[in-house]
């Protein structure tokens, strides 16, 4: 599904990524773990093509298909979803316009037919239904006025919409409180299945206990330095991140 | 290559090709001499037919403009205008006027079929009727018969001149005075068409009467004059939209609207301005220099002024409202877009001096490129308009670094138990809301039409239903390629 080879990036002429190497296979959920400014964010905006984050080296297959070369919304056509830490706000765009825009630009890019706005609804209300979510989260405006539980829902809201083949989770634990924690999870779990892949990153281990992950990387300072089974995580929240920093 | 750098290309080859409206009609035209003087207005005068009143109302009128200096106080910048140097009137020529349709000549109603407003009745939008202006001159109006019907008078101003002399004469220059203003004298002086609309006591317009303005001839100014009057407890709404080709030069339009709601009467007077807005390196372009006042005589009368700006190289601009009669509404739904080397100073002003008066006004001003936009604003509350209301919302939205966005209210209160509210907002399309987008799938062009349209919702919402989808395409259009 995916294969990231050497890849270097940089910020504002700095470097953040020293040389990653992953691949998520199809089916898997992969966890990517590691200290504050070790380049877990970079990583995912990397993968999902921001602007200010220069790729300098290395190269990401993407169901094979060069990832780099596409546009963002050409990765999202492709299937790369990026739950965002920090989920935006677009005032007066109403929610259901906003994601069927989505949902339509991206069925287009597919060649799949686009849907009108009451097919559009009867998907939208079975979706929040799963999902045990209010029908009004429908009709406010993009994350407006939201509250970080709501926002974060609202990203889960959109990827089970959208189905993408990767879903990318951006520390979407942080600002949650449990119960928000394990809404957000059963989403997540939801939505696993064996033709898509995860890669959940964060900073504690406290998510993983509801998305049982694959694999869990450690990111320190740009590098995978260590990699294993559900149980390093467990093992990283016992001695923190600075046994392996020390060892890296 | 960085998207941004790419973005500016595209801005670049989208505002050479993309004003879509640009092309030239070619047809026999007749024109008066270039330049103005007295004799000018004696030419307009008589090509009209019209009678002795008006040609000395006009002259009194030029008089005046003669006498005054043209206003500097707006935010916008432009050389001098050379008012001897362009043709006061130009007019497809023509045998005797067109009795129906189908004597109009072929040429203009496929002039007007290619800006997507066919004239032919049949294939009209249901429940809109049309007046359009080409050049000097209204070349046809539909569903005149329909409407005569019911009593409603819509035709061309010149034909109320002929028939209806004593309503002209009565409201003409009433709302906008021959002097009010150095734009407004010179439209007096020099009007050569424009719109005429009267509902009698206690009807309701069945359909939206609209008028189609186009400017073709070269070296042109347009001068038209609309006069808008509901009597008691009639109820109108009325569309404008406006185009012109592209030329290099830029090309005057100033014109008059008066609107006239006696009691519980209402106008709602909807304009979708794309008049040629020059190219991107600011040559060319209409400059747009209106005065539209509406006159709220009655009680409990209202009107309602919704505009979307999206056209013009320089916009000067500021319907407004006299709430004279008690109770009467006024409001002011504004959107506009300066792009590339676009101006705009734009506004109202509400009047309160009956009581219990009430005014809304929400303003949306979207910069981008080197647009710099103004919102310009006069609340006024005079010492009888006891607990009168205004509430105003500014709100600004600039894209890219190099545009800028400015907010001069001006309130002026007389009147102890009066509530004025004044809210302002400037924000920009930031990059994180771009990027949310597009990581969605939306393209940037797509991102950047829903952000906006996202902002203006509340005006548009205020559009009848075919020009809220129309002007929702062409705020997106008149922004394609503006971020970066």
């Amino acid at each position: 599904m995916l294969k990231i080879e050497g890849l270097t990036a940089e910020v504002e002429g700095k470097p953040i990524l020293n040389g990653v190497d992953l691949e998520v296979p199809q089916g898997e959920v992969h966890a990517i773990m590691g200290p504050n400014g070790s380049g877990k964010s970079t990583l995912s905006y990397v993968l999902a093509g921001r602007e200010g984050y220069e790729v300098t080296g290395g190269a990401v297959t993407f169901r094979g298909q060069d990832l780099l070369a596409m546009e963002p919304e050409e990765r999202a056509a492709a299937g790369v979803f990026l739950a965002f830490q920090y989920p935006v706000e677009l005032p007066g765009v109403g929610n259901a316009t906003f994601m069927r825009t989505a949902l339509n630009a991206i069925r287009k890019s597919r060649g799949e037919s686009e849907l009108d706005a009451m097919q559009f609804l009867k998907l939208a209300r079975q979706e929040l239904k799963s999902l045990s979510m209010p029908e009004d989260m429908l009709k406010r405006g993009v994350n407006v006025g939201f509250s970080g539980g709501e926002k974060k829902r609202n990203e889960i809201l959109q990827m089970a919409l959208l189905r993408p083949a990767l879903a990318i989770l951006d520390e979407t634990d942080s600002g949650l409180d449990i119960d928000a924690l394990k809404i957000v999870a059963d989403g997540v779990n939801a939505l696993r299945s064996p033709e898509s892949s995860t890669l959940v990153i964060t900073h504690y281990q406290r998510l993983l206990n509801y998305i049982v992950p694959d694999r869990v990387h450690v990111l320190v300072q740009g590098r995978i330095v260590r990699s294993g089974g559900p149980e390093l995580a467990k093992e990283l929240e016992a001695q923190g991140y600075g046994a392996i920093q020390a060892a890296a | 290559m960085p998207a941004v750098t790419e973005t500016l290309e595209t801005v670049q080859s989208v505002t050479e090709q993309g004003y879509k409206w640009g092309f030239e009609t070619d047809i026999e035209m007749e024109f008066a001499p270039k330049g103005l003087n007295e004799d000018i207005v004696r030419f307009i005068s008589a090509k009209k037919h019209e009678p002795e009143w008006l040609l000395e109302w006009r002259l009194r009128a030029f008089k005046a403009w003669q006498a005054m200096e043209e206003p500097r106080w707006a935010a916008v910048k432009y050389p001098p205008i050379d008012y001897q140097d362009a043709y006061y009137y130009a007019a497809p020529k023509r045998k005797a006027a067109p009795k129906s349709l189908s004597e109009v000549d072929p040429e203009l109603l496929r002039t007007y079929e290619k800006l997507g407003i066919p004239l032919k009745e049949q294939e009209l939008l249901q429940g809109i009727a049309v007046d359009a202006v080409f050049d000097s001159v209204s070349v046809a109006t539909t569903f005149k018969e329909r409407l005569e019907k019911e009593g409603i008078v819509f035709c061309s101003i010149s034909e109320a001149v002929q028939n209806h002399p004593e309503l002209v004469r009565r409201y003409m220059g009433s709302v906008v005075p021959q002097g009010d203003n150095y734009y407004a004298a010179l439209n007096s002086a020099v009007f050569t068409d424009g719109s005429f609309v009267f509902v009698p006591k206690g009807v309701r317009c069945p359909m939206e009467l609209s008028t189609y303005f186009r400017i073709n001839a070269k070296s042109t100014g347009q001068f038209e004059r609309t006069l808008i009057i509901a009597e008691e407890g009639a109820t109108v709404s009325y569309l404008e939209g406006c185009t012109a080709p592209m030329r290099d030069e830029n090309q005057l339009h100033a014109a008059v609207v008066e609107l006239v709601a006696l009691d519980e009467a209402s106008i709602k007077y909807s304009t979708v301005q794309n008049w040629y807005p020059g190219d991107a390196e600011g040559r060319g372009g209409i400059y747009n220099f209106v005065t539209k006042r509406g006159a709220c005589r009655g009680a409990r009368s209202k009107i309602s002024w919704t505009q979307v700006e999206t056209g013009s190289a320089i916009t000067w601009k500021y319907p407004s409202c006299i709430l004279q009669g008690a109770d009467s509404v006024g409001e002011f739904y504004s959107v506009a877009i300066t792009n590339n080397h676009q101006q705009a100073d734009t506004g109202t002003k509400m009047i309160h001096l009956g009581p219990r008066t009430k005014s809304t006004i929400v303003s949306k001003g979207i910069s981008a490129g080197q647009g710099q936009n103004t919102y310009r604003g006069l609340v006024r509350i005079g010492p009888k308009a006891t607990h009168a209301r205004n509430f105003t919302q500014c709100d600004s939205l600039l894209i890219g670094d190099r545009c800028g966005a400015h907010t001069v209210p001006y309130i002026e209160n007389r009147c102890m138990t009066a509530k004025v509210e004044h809210e302002a907002t400037t924000s920009r399309i930031a990059e994180d809301q771009l990027f949310y987008c597009r990581q969605r799938g939306l393209s940037e062009e797509d991102s950047v039409g829903l952000i906006v349209n996202g902002f203006c919702r509340e005006v548009l919402k205020e559009l009848p239903m075919e020009f809220a989808v129309e002007a929702q395409k062409l705020l997106q259009i008149s922004l394609e390629g503006s971020v970066g």
